[in-house]
């Protein structure tokens, strides 16, 4: 049984954010990520960030990524790359597979920061070869330089939807239509107009019927849907695309949290299944904490934040008091504020707002 | 298909790697993973559903959703799309559920 | 604009000033969001968002000295630079797609809805950390139209 100080799980934006903090106070720390390249879903993000300077706005997220992985490495952070936790337990034990070698891991604070996965969508064959999560068709393209097809049809208008449609676009893949169920667009009307200009139609109550293909896709079917969300008979239209992006929304991978018997609540503003958090970000179990996407969906930025309270609030349970810890703490706290304080905080609002306080 | 020219990225340089898919030899490339290497070869098919065999393939491509699932160097159920390409590596798509111990 | 992605005229046009003679930087930023680069890159602060990051940029023409920075700074790629020059305008936009324009090509000029408005002439392109920042000159009459280009086939 090797024993650690601080585990983190997950080397995304919170968990690197987390471990530059923890490391600033002295506390030895060791990252768990299941890919080779630190900085999580920031890797496969091309576009220039929003928010402020303290969050990197006007970088890329593949720049940002960078910036944080280095940040943290130079403090020493250790890291355990390809690697996967199987296993948590009340008692802070982990159970590690790496390659072939099972590892056990007894920690005496963690900070999950595992992020978030894709929402399915449920439409006739929606199983087909072809039907993407959109995260997969950034990943296929900005991590490996992999066209996934050549003209894809984009389900979901939120900015991920947006986001991805435009770097399709980049890549050289025609993207037919964003699609987008609810009456209005649901991404910044920034992402929005960048792909207005390049010819891409933002189609609002509409949604996919069916794709159509026998071995993969090659078409897909839309509907419009009137103001009770049902399916307007006869306006159905058929796309030819290779590919189809689903951008439906993620869910919090919080599986690690139930099984450390963490408190949970099902909050929908906040993606899912989440801890019950205080307000270091500690869950119900002691020494066990979450930030990032994990603990609510929410933006990049937001979860450095997150994640830099979170390293800070681990290192005090232990015993380590990072030098600026109260200035931080308020600084960290405002940024928060700020972040969710405009028309685009009110769903993560009113899911915070519906956590029970411990 | 490969991107060649990308506006923001940079994919040249990268050292050949080479892989073989149902014996037949393939090309992928440094930092690619067993699934990106795959759809780069135009494959879409990575496996058939178990009951209906329907084909299936890629779906989330970070390790979340087991779509991907394939026999890697003879080890049943390997999620391709979070396993780095080695050269010489051996896939091969899976019929069922896979078997451990032959 | 929540419909369909694109703004009004009468939107569009509150975003410029009333003379063009000097170059001047044109914000589109119809909505509340957290972000001020374009705040902090501007060097002589003619563009003020405030504490709260969240409320639309505010430019002081007067101060605006048109020299772009915050085209490249801006993360929604929401600015132009825009100059009367004699019976033509000057653009200056972002630009992040391939093929690179080349100085002197004639590129398609298209509005807010990706549509063919007329022709581009492609007068100097500059590249700010990856994002281009390409200078053209368009018909005057196309001044509340002209957002982007695209190479002709």
């Amino acid at each position: 049984m090797i024993e650690k100080e601080l585990v983190i799980i997950g080397g995304g934006p919170a968990g690197l954010a987390a471990a530059r903090l923890a490391a600033e106070a002295g506390v030895e720390v060791l990252i768990i990520d299941r890919m080779k390249q630190l900085g999580g879903q920031l890797v496969k993000q091309t576009h220039k960030f929003f928010g402020s300077k303290k969050q990197y706005a006007k970088f890329r997220g593949i720049e940002i990524a960078e910036i944080l992985s280095e940040a943290a490495l130079k403090l020493k952070v250790e890291v355990l790359a390809e690697a996967v936790v199987l296993g948590i337990y009340p008692d802070k034990v982990l159970t590690v597979l790496k390659g072939e070698e099972y590892i056990k891991i007894k920690a005496q604070a963690i900070i999950i920061a595992t992020g978030a996965s894709e929402k399915v969508l449920a439409f006739e064959n929606n199983d087909l070869p072809g039907v993407y999560g959109a995260g997969a068709v950034q990943t296929l393209m900005n991590v490996h330089g992999v066209r996934p097809g050549s003209r894809m049809l984009m389900v979901g208008s939120g900015n991920i939807g947006l986001i991805v449609s435009y770097q399709l676009m980049q890549a050289g893949i025609e993207v037919a239509a964003v699609i987008e169920a609810s009456p209005q667009i649901g991404g910044y009307l920034v992402h929005a107009a960048k792909l207005r200009r390049l010819g891409v139609p933002i189609i609002t109550s509409c949604t996919i019927k069916k794709a159509l293909g026998s071995n993969s896709v090659q078409g897909a079917i839309t509907v419009r849907l009137d103001e009770a969300w049902q399916e307007i008979p006869g306006t159905e239209t058929t796309y030819e695309v290779d590919g189809i992006c689903i951008a439906v929304g993620l869910s919090p991978l919080s599986n690690l949290l139930a099984m450390a018997e963490c408190r949970m609540k099902y909050i929908g503003e906040l993606g899912g299944l989440v801890p019950i958090l205080d307000s270091s970000y500690q869950t119900s179990q002691n020494g066990i904490f979450a930030c990032g996407d994990v603990s609510g969906i929410e933006e990049a930025s937001s979860a450095m934040v997150e994640g830099g309270i979170a390293g800070l609030s681990a290192a005090h349970l232990l015993g380590k008091v990072h030098p600026q810890y109260d200035e931080l703490l308020i600084d960290y706290k405002q940024q928060l504020s700020n972040l969710r304080s405009g028309p685009g905080g009110v769903k993560i609002r009113k899911g915070l707002q519906k956590m029970e306080t411990l | 298909m490969r991107i060649k020219k990308h506006p923001i990225l940079n994919f040249e340089g990268r050292k050949e790697l080479h892989f073989t898919f149902n014996n037949e030899p393939l090309i992928g490339y440094e930092g690619d993973t067993v699934a990106s290497a795959l759809v780069a070869s135009g494959i879409k098919i990575f496996s058939q559903s178990p009951h209906l065999q329907r084909p299936r393939g890629l779906y989330c491509a970070i390790g979340n959703c087991s779509s991907c699932q394939m026999i890697v160097d003879g080890i049943p159920n390997v999620k391709t799309c979070i396993t780095i390409l080695k050269e010489g590596m051996r896939v091969e798509t899976q019929k069922d559920r896979g078997h451990l111990y032959d | 604009m929540r419909k369909t992605g694109i703004p009004s005229l009468e939107a569009i046009r509150s975003c410029f000033p009333d003379t063009l003679v000097k170059p001047k930087a044109i914000i589109e930023c119809y909505e509340e969001i957290p972000c001020n680069p374009c705040a902090t890159s501007c060097p002589v602060q003619a563009i003020t968002i405030g504490e709260d990051l969240n409320k639309q940029p505010r430019i002081n023409f007067d101060l605006c000295t048109g020299c772009g920075i915050c085209i490249s700074s801006c993360p929604g790629l929401a600015i132009m630079v825009a100059e009367e020059v004699g019976e033509q305008i000057r653009f200056k936009i972002p630009y992040e797609f391939l093929p690179v324009p080349e100085v002197g090509e004639n590129w398609l000029a298209l509005n807010r809805q990706g549509e063919v408005i007329g022709e581009a002439l492609i007068e100097k392109v500059l590249r700010k950390n990856k994002t281009l920042v390409v200078s053209v000159l368009v018909p005057r009459d196309l001044l509340y139209e002209f957002i982007s280009i695209r190479r002709p086939k």
